[in-house]
């Protein structure tokens, strides 16, 4: 069984709100495994995504302590949604002349793009789920990896409305028959 | 209309309906001082120490169901609101605290008496704000007032850089509120309601557990009508202490670690349990995997957070306690449990845990019983935390809502004076007595200054055993009689009392506590009574750390003799 939840969060965009989620995390006492943020269709509202592992705790617990931050409009737990997830990483591969190729042809079967070059490396960019990354990252490693950075998960649910009310808000808006 | 900082701040208090601030001046709120005395309505009290403020204001909440205001300036001022900040979000007291902040130019520069407050309370309050520009004060205080009040209430904390009291910006009030993110759950799911009603209707051993949000939402008659409709014992928590009339033939006290015995038998045996506005704090159930191990649970809170956090729960309702009681008890069916009263009654005769023993010797719970026949019970008591409160709690029959006033779940000592000075701001009539314990005494003790120069009649009962009593007896219980750093040395209290000029008087014999007491009662302003009690006199039942709430441990069995002449108060029903 995955133990990993992933938890969405609208979140009002006022100062100090992300301090907010990652005290309230602490404080109930679960690893955050990743966490993204950014805007979202609606203005003042981000979108926050966070990866927790429910072996620390019970994660509805934590979701409806989440829910009552005044800032936070709703939190949804998309863990057994069908949903899309993503996360995106840049690594940078030591890459000779020898090398340079072979790493080119891994990028390619994985769908990922080299992003930078220089004379002894080269950036990779790969979009993909956890598991994606996770087996480029492994591969790449052989060639010697100088950096890597990654984004934390995204996830939405497929199809129809989301769980989350902006997304049904505007879906509404756009059912309404035009004047 | 263009106003300055400060004075939209106190425009808004005005129009939330503040009467009284409980406060400490400093650099960076001196421009709201200089401004308070155009605003006479606003009553600044001074306390003579920023944690004073904070139970001050706590303690008058309780008292009144009105939003406590604090303040204080910035640095030292905020963080020692702290404490009395904690308390009041442990236990749901509405409470708004204002602080000074160093100047925006100056914030992230570790100016003079700079902390980061919203950043310090931001576990410990409901909300918080920073406010940036004067033209935010207004829509703050209306939001913070509303937050602090509404729901599940808890301490709001406002915190404004003294540049922006001076900051003139256009003023009016906010007619509405627009948090998208604070949407309280009133009314309770009707299908839920029905489900708890035929789970109550069909148990044979119903108990009611009801909480301090019984009296927070004003359900004290709701929850009435339901006990005696169903005819169901009702125990109360710590905090839920009045939210039933403890003379009532239904009322088999209060719960926990140092609940009646009847009470934590009740839970045991109950098939039923309506948990109202609580929330199963490990004091109140003891080791929680034996808690109530035969009931099936309905939990009406308006927290929906607190379903299923300790206990799993069959119907959990989330509501406004008075609401949903309302229309709960709509579905109830009249019933009869005498046989399952009878047997709660029975256990009360064999448990007889509010005897106090034949002593010529001077004990505590003496002194509290004292105090309640005094008063006749109508009074409102303020104590502080250990032994003391949980002798006040036991001995005192509380018929009224808001009449025991208590620091539950931060469990602070000291809240005890500065507390029972707010209460009794709050409700001048009032007759209001601080028991107290010598320890959490001499933590707050500075406020009766605070309490000579507002002639508040405060009456202080100090319960000087020359320990810090509630962890000697854990010592002496589960540490062999170690007394580490609990032997307490004290001031002589009358001197302390008459150095500020307040009339006191020691008793140290039995024969003389109930002419004290009347004495103190007589008196037109503040009282303080030093009652040198019983040193290692033990807090009993008691439930020990880790064990279940059926493994209480009771009196020594020699020591337990009906006390002279306590009549036990006449039933209601």
């Amino acid at each position: 069984m995955n133990s990993k939840h992933v938890l969405v969060a609208l979140v009002q965009d006022e100062p100090g709100v992300l301090n907010r989620v990652a005290s309230l995390f602490r404080r109930r006492g679960f690893n955050i495994d990743s966490i993204a943020v950014g805007h979202t269709e609606t203005p003042r509202t981000s979108r926050v995504t966070v990866v927790v592992d429910s072996g620390t705790g019970d994660v509805e617990q934590v979701r409806k302590q989440f829910e009552k931050l005044v800032d936070v409009t709703k939190v949804s737990d998309l863990t057994e949604e069908s949903i899309v997830a993503r996360e995106l990483a840049l690594i940078k591969v030591k890459a000779t002349a020898f090398t340079r190729s072979e790493i080119m042809q891994i990028v390619d079967i994985f769908r990922a793009n080299i992003v930078d070059v220089a004379a002894d490396s080269v950036i990779v960019e790969v979009t993909g789920d956890e598991d994606k990354v996770e087996s480029l990252y492994q591969l790449l490693r052989g060639f010697g990896v100088k950096e890597l950075a990654r984004t934390g998960r995204l996830a939405m649910t497929r199809g129809g409305l989301g769980p989350l009310p902006v997304e049904e808000t505007e879906a509404q808006r756009l059912k309404k028959p035009r004047p | 209309m263009r106003l300055k900082g400060a004075q939209i701040l106190c425009e808004g208090l005005l129009r939330e309906g503040v009467e009284v601030i409980f406060g400490f001046p400093g650099g960076t709120v001196l421009p709201l001082y200089d401004t308070l005395p155009q605003y006479p309505k606003l009553r600044h009290i001074l306390v003579r120490h920023e944690q004073g403020a904070a139970h001050a204001a706590d303690g008058y909440a309780r008292a009144t169901g009105k939003v406590g205001v604090c303040l204080a300036t910035s640095g030292p001022g905020a963080t020692n609101l702290v404490t009395g900040i904690a308390g009041a979000h442990l236990d749901s007291s509405p409470m708004v605290a204002i602080t000074g902040q160093v100047a925006r130019a100056f914030i992230g520069k570790d100016a003079f008496q700079e902390v980061d407050i919203t950043g310090i309370t931001l576990p410990i309050t409901k909300h918080n704000y920073l406010v940036t520009k004067a033209s935010d004060i207004a829509r703050v205080v209306k939001e913070a007032f509303y937050l602090a009040s509404t729901g599940r209430p808890g301490p709001v904390l406002i915190d404004i850089p003294r540049d922006v009291f001076v900051e003139e910006a256009e003023f009016s009030y906010p007619e509405n509120i627009d948090l998208p993110g604070y949407k309280p759950t009133l009314m309770g799911h009707p299908a839920q309601i029905k489900k708890a009603a035929r789970l109550i209707n069909g148990a044979s051993r119903p108990i009611i557990v009801a909480g301090r949000g019984v009296t927070i939402s004003d359900a004290n008659t709701e929850l009435k009508e339901l006990a005696e409709k169903a005819q169901i014992p009702v125990v109360t928590t710590l905090l839920g202490i009045g939210s039933f009339p403890e003379d009532h033939v239904l009322s088999f006290g209060m719960l926990g670690m140092h609940g009646m015995a009847y009470a934590n038998l009740a839970i045991g045996a109950a098939d039923v349990l309506i948990a109202l506005g609580m929330r199963f704090d490990d004091r109140a159930t003891a080791r929680v995997s034996d808690f109530a191990p035969r009931a099936r649970v309905v939990h009406i809170d308006i927290d929906p957070a607190e379903i299923g956090k300790n206990v799993s729960v069959e119907v959990p309702i989330v509501g406004d306690v008075k609401t949903v009681l309302g229309a709960l008890n709509k579905e109830i069916a009249v019933g009869s449990r005498l046989d399952w009263i009878r047997h709660v009654e029975q256990w009360r005769h064999e448990h007889p845990c509010v005897l106090i023993r034949e002593s010529e010797k001077l004990l505590p719970q003496y002194v509290v019983r004292s105090i309640y026949e005094a008063t006749r019970g109508n009074a409102v008591i303020v104590t502080g935390v250990g032994q003391n409160q949980m002798w006040a709690a036991q001995h005192f029959w509380y018929t009224k809502p808001r009449g025991f006033i208590s620091s539950g779940g931060l469990g602070a000592m000291g809240f005890e004076l500065p507390a029972a000075l707010g209460a009794q701001i709050g409700c001048p009539r009032e007759t209001v007595w601080c028991i107290a314990g010598d320890g959490g005494f001499q933590m707050t003790m500075q406020e009766l200054a605070t309490i000579v120069q507002e002639n508040s009649p405060v009456k202080i009962a100090i319960m000087n055993n020359g320990f810090l009593g509630m962890v000697r007896q854990w010592q002496e219980l589960f540490y062999k009689r170690n007394y580490v750093g609990t032997p307490l040395w004290g001031p002589d209290y009358v001197k302390i009392a008459d150095a500020y000029g307040i009339p006191a008087v020691r008793v140290t014999q039995k024969d003389v506590v109930r002419s004290a007491i009347k004495q103190a009662m007589a008196s037109d302003g503040p009282f303080l009574i030093d009652f040198s009690v019983e040193p290692e006199e033990n807090v009993y039942p008691m439930v020990p750390p880790g064990a279940s709430l059926a493994e209480y441990m009771e009196a020594p069995q020699e020591c337990v003799a009906p006390v002279d002449s306590v009549t036990l108060p006449a039933s209601n029903l």
